[in-house]
Formats: C-alpha cells, sequence, structure tokens
C-alpha cells in the first residue's frame, strides 16, 4: 500500500505560447494539509482544473492512490474520490441545501439514475446529507432554495457537496474567497476538523490562515513548483520572500 | 418506512411529494367534458393528447433543461408506428400503442446519443435537425407513409374489445384521458425520485453536475428516451382515435406548437403542459372560428402577453395566488 494520495508527474500545459504548468510534479501523502500559494496567475486554479480533468495536460500523468487516472473523464474521478470546490460558488440555485447534498450522497450511490421509487425511499441519503449539513452548521436553513442563502453559507455548501462525495483526496479552491477575514478562520477550522484520513489540498491567499492550517506547503509561480516546504521553511526561504515580500504586497 | 418518529428530512420529504387536494380538483375536473360539453369530446381528446405530449417536452425542458425544437420527431414517428401497425392489418388500440411507444423510445435513444453531447444553441440545431430530417424522410417514402396525402387505410379495432372509436369521440377522449392519467403518474414519480433530482441538478447547474460524479450524458440519454417513449404514445393516441397520419405529425409547426404550449403553460411545473395544452387549443378553437385564416396572430398575442406578465406561465402566475396550485416538485 502506497501512502501516496495523489501525485502527479511532470505536468505540463499550455494554451498556445503561454506555459500555464510546466514539469509539475506533486506527492501528496495520505492525511496531509497542504497549502497552494502564489501570487495571481501563478497557474494555481490551472493546476487543480489538470488534477480534476477539467482540463487535460499536454504531457505527464496524475496518480490518485498510485493508480494512473490520467484519461479518466472527471465525473469518473469524483467517484474514485478525486473531488474538488470552486473558487466561484458553483452551486444548484434553486435545489436546497438538503436537496444538493442529497443528490451528490445519491450520485456517490449510484442511485441517481433509479426514477421508479420516489424520493422518501432514499431517506438514509437525505439522513447522510442532513447530518453533513449538521456538521457545517447549515441545517437551520437547508430547507430554503440555495440561491438565498447568505454568501458565507454558500461557501460551506461548496464544501458540504464535496464531503457528501466521500473524498479521499480534496482540493480546496480557495474556499473562503470573498469571505470576510474574521469568518474565514471559522470556516478554516471546518477544514481543520475533516477526518485525519482525507488529504487536503487548499489555495489561499491569507498567509495567516496558511500557516495556520497547513501542515506543508506548496508555492507556485509562473505555471512552475519554485519550492515546497513545513511553513517554518518557506517563511525563510529567500526566493518565496523575493516573491512576496520582495513586491510588497502581501505583508501583513 | 416502519419508523415511528419520522425524522426532519423524512417528513420534508412526504410533504413534496403528497398529492394537493387542487390536483385532485383537477383530475376530476378532466372528466367533465363528458357532461358539460359532449359535442366536443373530439376537440377534448386532442387537448389530452398535446397535453400528454407537453408532459414528455417538460421532463426534457422544465426538468433537464435542455432546450427542443424536434419534439415532434417522437410524436410523429409514433403516429406514423400506430398507424402502419394498423393499415398492415393489426387494429388492436392497446397492443399497437405499446409497439408505437417502444418504437418511439428506440429513436429517442438512438438520437440521445449525439444530442447529449451538444448544449445551447448547438443543441436547438441538432434537435431542429433531427426533426426535420425525419419529416423530409417521411416526405420522400410515400410508398410507406403515403407522403404529403397522409397515410390511408386505418383500421382499429374496438378497445378492449368492446368501444369503438365513433365520430362523436367518447371512446376517443376516455382512451386519451386514461393514458394520460397514467403516463402522469409515472412522470410525477420520476421527477420526485433521486433521477428527478439529478435531472433539476443538470438544469442548475452542469457544470457542477460532474465535480459531486455524476455522469451527465447517461443521465440525458435516459430522459430523451423516456421522454420519447410518452411522445410517441401521444402521436400514437392522435393516429388511433382519428385513424389517419399525416406529415403534420413530423413538422416544425409541432414542434414549435408543443413548446408554446409549455411555456403558456409553465415548464417545470408537471401540470405546465396540461393547463397549457388546454389553454392553447380552447383558444386555437375559438380564434379559427372567428377568423380561420389568421389564429395564429391571436396565439401570437397570447404568447407575448403570457411571457409578458407571467415570465413563469400560468402556472408560474397562480403559484403566487396559490403556492400548492404551482409547486415546483
Amino acid at each position: 500500500m502506497s501512502t501516496l494520495a495523489l501525485a502527479t508527474r511532470g505536468l505540463d500545459k499550455s494554451f498556445g505560447s503561454l506555459a500555464v504548468a510546466t514539469n509539475v510534479t506533486l506527492e501528496l501523502p495520505r492525511g496531509e494539509r497542504y497549502a497552494l500559494i502564489g501570487p495571481n496567475g501563478a497557474g494555481k486554479t490551472t493546476l487543480i482544473n489538470l488534477i480534476t480533468g477539467m482540463l487535460k495536460p499536454d504531457r505527464g500523468q496524475i496518480l490518485l492512490d498510485s493508480q494512473d487516472i490520467t484519461p479518466l473523464k472527471p465525473a469518473e474521478r469524483v467517484r474514485r474520490g478525486l473531488v474538488r470546490t470552486f473558487q466561484i460558488n458553483t452551486l444548484f440555485p434553486d435545489l436546497n441545501a438538503l436537496e444538493a447534498v442529497a443528490l451528490a450522497v445519491c450520485e456517490r450511490e449510484r442511485c441517481s439514475g433509479r426514477w421508479w421509487r420516489t424520493l422518501p425511499s432514499y431517506g438514509a441519503a437525505f439522513e447522510e446529507a442532513h447530518t453533513i449539513l449538521v456538521s457545517l452548521e447549515l441545517a437551520a436553513s437547508c430547507f430554503r432554495p440555495t440561491r438565498e442563502l447568505a454568501y458565507g453559507q454558500q461557501r460551506l455548501l461548496e464544501i458540504a457537496l464535496a464531503l457528501a462525495a466521500k473524498p479521499a483526496v480534496l482540493l480546496l479552491d480557495e474556499p473562503a474567497a470573498g469571505v470576510p477575514q474574521a469568518e474565514s478562520a471559522e470556516l478554516f477550522s471546518v477544514i481543520a476538523n475533516l477526518s485525519q484520513d482525507m488529504t487536503v489540498l487548499f489555495i489561499e491567499h491569507d498567509m495567516n490562515v496558511v500557516f495556520r492550517f497547513a501542515k506543508r506547503i506548496i508555492v507556485m509561480v509562473g505555471g512552475r513548483i519554485l519550492v515546497e516546504g513545513t511553513p517554518q521553511e518557506i517563511a525563510s526561504d529567500p526566493r518565496v520572500r523575493e516573491v512576496y515580500l520582495g513586491r510588497g504586497a502581501r505583508h501583513a | 418506512m416502519m419508523s415511528v418518529s419520522a425524522s426532519e428530512p423524512q417528513r420534508y420529504l412526504r410533504a413534496q411529494i403528497r398529492w394537493q387536494p387542487v390536483e385532485a380538483l383537477f383530475w376530476v375536473a378532466t372528466l367533465l367534458p363528458f357532461v358539460v360539453t359532449p359535442s366536443y369530446l373530439v376537440l377534448a381528446s386532442q387537448i389530452a393528447i398535446t397535453g400528454l405530449f407537453a408532459l414528455s417536452l417538460d421532463l426534457i425542458v422544465g426538468y433537464a433543461g435542455l432546450v427542443s425544437l424536434g419534439h415532434a420527431a417522437y410524436f410523429g414517428f409514433g403516429s406514423y408506428t400506430a398507424g402502419l401497425i394498423s393499415k398492415w392489418g393489426w387494429g388492436e388500440p392497446l397492443t399497437g400503442l405499446f409497439i408505437a411507444a417502444a418504437a418511439a423510445g428506440v429513436l429517442g435513444y438512438i438520437t440521445s446519443v449525439v444530442i447529449a453531447r451538444f448544449r445551447h444553441l448547438a443543441l436547438i440545431m441538432i434537435t431542429l435537425g433531427f426533426g426535420v430530417l425525419l419529416a423530409e424522410a417521411a416526405n420522400s417514402a410515400s410508398w410507406l407513409t403515403g407522403g404529403a396525402d397522409g397515410l390511408q387505410g386505418m383500421r382499429m379495432w374496438k378497445l378492449l374489445g368492446m368501444f369503438e372509436f365513433d365520430l362523436y369521440g367518447y371512446a376517443g377522449f376516455s382512451y386519451a384521458l386514461a393514458v394520460l392519467f397514467l403516463a402522469f403518474l409515472l412522470a410525477r414519480r420520476l421527477i420526485n425520485s433521486p433521477f428527478g433530482l439529478a435531472l433539476r441538478g443538470i438544469r442548475e447547474n452542469a457544470v457542477r453536475m460532474p465535480a459531486i460524479g455524476a455522469d451527465n450524458p447517461a443521465h440525458i440519454r435516459k430522459i430523451y428516451t423516456i421522454a420519447a417513449v410518452m411522445a410517441g404514445t401521444a402521436g400514437a393516441l392522435l393516429a388511433q382515435t382519428t385513424e389517419t397520419v399525416s406529415l403534420e405529425t413530423l413538422s416544425f409547426q409541432r414542434s414549435a406548437d408543443v413548446l408554446v404550449v409549455l411555456i403558456l403553460g409553465g415548464a417545470g411545473r408537471l401540470y405546465g403542459g396540461l393547463v397549457g395544452a388546454i389553454v392553447y387549443m380552447v383558444a386555437r378553437d375559438q380564434a379559427s372560428g372567428v377568423n380561420p385564416q389568421y389564429w395564429y396572430f391571436w396565439i401570437g398575442i397570447l404568447l407575448i402577453a403570457v411571457v409578458t406578465f407571467l415570465p413563469n406561465g400560468i402556472l408560474g402566475g397562480l403559484a403566487r395566488l396559490m403556492p400548492a396550485a404551482g409547486r415546483r416538485a
């Protein structure tokens, strides 16, 4: 049994002459909490799109639990436990939170194609969805259409949908994007409390959050991985300081 | 379920699928033509058939959120299948209906393999293309379909061996209404099932669906096949109750009309197609009585008025007054 939950080998991707990923090689051990940081346009979201299959790499491989998943479609990767959330809310506006999460449970359980029995026969899926929503403190408004939920609640629902797929590897694309700083700590405590078997990679700009919640940090610049290490190593790395502090943009 | 105290989600789900009094009222009211307007039973049977056709389109347009401008392909295919079976000597209505429905389902599945790959404008063009293609094929295969003269020589046996399809339409309307009700029960069950939820997921966000592990094309192929069976059933009913089939059953006009009917009544509301069919067909009947040449003018006015003042159709408007009537299940 391998201890690597997710690995990439030499991923390349370019749009015309613009290289958005160059020789990206990653190794995420099981249960680790990784942060992926880098300036805007560094290729962080592109990397998530490549890993989840929403983009096809020009070269390279993606391994999930040591199995090559490079040719698989996004939905097939999800069913193998590789799940993502989106930086911009990608929800079901007219479904309520309970329906949306139960739908994700049904897709995982492969019962979403059944049409000869009505939903109360699938109470277990809805109970599970409800439990997930309770754990994220969304239960109180779980019967309201998603579009009526507060923005912060919608960010949590993003995560709830991903959790319903029972991920082995969870990729969070700026889970706190747009959430006030005071609330983002709350959101990250949810992430910190996730099962220790789950491997988590999150993109985040707030360095306080990153240093608090990540065990290891990957720094991307210009489609390449600049450096990977513990928060202490990253904080003292001169190249990272150059990228971030050299521009004077991110110093808190 | 034997649970003594139902949990919160269970109670919610049961409330969602519970029959509303207004629904019972609606179905009782569908029997009114027998008593109130017995001389209009032929029209009533056309309304039931159009309602069934619109209901089948609602599964695709209203629930899965996909556009179709070629839905008459399945209707007409069912019509011609039922017509040919009868012409070739097998006039038993129920078996004919089943065979026609199955044939339309096979056509639905075959076309869905292509259709499931497209969305938006391309999807409109693909469905339009399929519809026109089939209409032209039927036109040129006049040795089989009778071409522009229509299919002649159908002879239907008595319904259940007892009831003759006559000019007054008693048997015809009873038959069409019974089939419509059964199909409605099926559609109601479907939209309240996990599959129905998945269809609404595709409508609400087709991008998120794969990210929760959904195979969108498989869902779309399935709903297209089911909807084609229903549309083919509607077409077969028309052929059997009128004992003739014309090219009009496959025409673009019919595809467009059924979309108008659905939008008029309210898409994604299950009863929208049925209410739309009643309003549209009665309005057409009245308007063509006043001025046979320009009746579509009034339909145009009606359509513009409805989408302007009731963007979610007649039922969407009613829903604001009576939440139970237009509930999106």
